[in-house]
């Protein structure tokens, strides 16, 4: 059976669910973060895919443009938890719910 | 079978395989090492599928600058699988049902999906010449708003970053 674009559609749906059960799996803050860099990945897996199925170069640009976005969201992320690290020495979520209270 | 299939199913395997590595190994620097395995996987896909501008981005971003600043991070809170907080059985076990659960529902929804082989004409569409067109001329007014963003992101960073001197800790907590 030659590839086609179910096998892609396929691939990406099950990076996605790894992403979303390492979200829910993980508690260090650090992993869950990686966790969404890896669901991001598999969104444009499959928007390269669709952009080479119906031969569109759009689709491309925005894979360009998620990546850009994911640059910004990282650096700033990682300011975030470097700070939280740095007032509770941790970074185990169960220790930064803080909103809650 | 053809090289494009062999190839497809021995970097999916990599892939699928490395993603889980990410989530099971318990030291933060080996799930890091296993995403960039995973993120040079999903080049290779790229490059199966002649998106070459997009495969260099994606090696020299995601591999190159993203995950190396997640090991230094890693590395600078010299994190190990000693103090890695781990989650009761019972709510890993939720997790990966409800990871599970979410597959076979968007597996449901795809599967009746027609299968339409991957189009081998269009080589040319993912070169740089053509996306840098594309780019240019209907996509400008997003590619500068985003050197904006950019830079609102890296001011960010340094003003979230940086040490404050005089603050007293929270003693209270």
């Amino acid at each position: 059976m030659p590839v086609n674009s179910t096998h892609y559609l396929f691939l990406s749906l099950l990076l996605f669910s790894i992403g979303i059960m390492g979200t829910l799996m993980r508690r260090n803050a650090i992993i869950i973060f990686m966790c969404i860099e890896l669901m991001l990945n598999s969104v444009n897996l499959l928007l390269v895919s669709f952009s080479k199925l119906f031969a569109d170069p759009n689709a491309q640009i925005f894979v360009f443009f998620i990546m850009v976005v994911a640059a910004a969201e990282v650096a700033v992320g990682l300011a975030i938890i470097v700070m939280m690290y740095r007032k509770v020495h941790s970074v185990d979520i169960n220790i930064l719910n803080r909103l809650k209270h | 079978m053809n090289l494009y299939d062999t190839l497809f199913w021995f970097l999916s395997a990599v892939s699928v395989g490395c993603a889980l590595g990410v989530i099971l190994s318990r030291n933060p620097v080996n799930s890091v090492l296993f995403l960039v395995l995973t993120f040079v996987s999903i080049s290779g896909h790229y490059i199966l599928m002649n998106a070459q501008f997009l495969f260099i981005v994606n090696l020299i971003v995601y591999t190159g600058a993203i995950m190396v600043l997640f090991l230094f991070v890693i590395m600078l809170m010299n994190l190990n699988a000693d103090v890695e907080p781990q989650k009761g059985q019972l709510v890993q076990l939720a997790g990966v049902v409800s990871g599970g659960v979410l597959f076979l529902v968007l597996l449901a929804a795809v599967k009746t999906a027609s299968p339409v082989p991957i189009d081998k004409a269009s080589i040319d569409i993912g070169l740089i010449t053509n996306l840098g067109k594309v780019l240019f001329k209907d996509f400008v007014l997003p590619f500068e708003i985003s050197s904006v963003l950019f830079l609102s992101a890296m001011i960010g960073a340094v003003v979230i970053g940086k040490k404050e001197e005089s603050s007293p800790l929270p003693s209270g907590e």
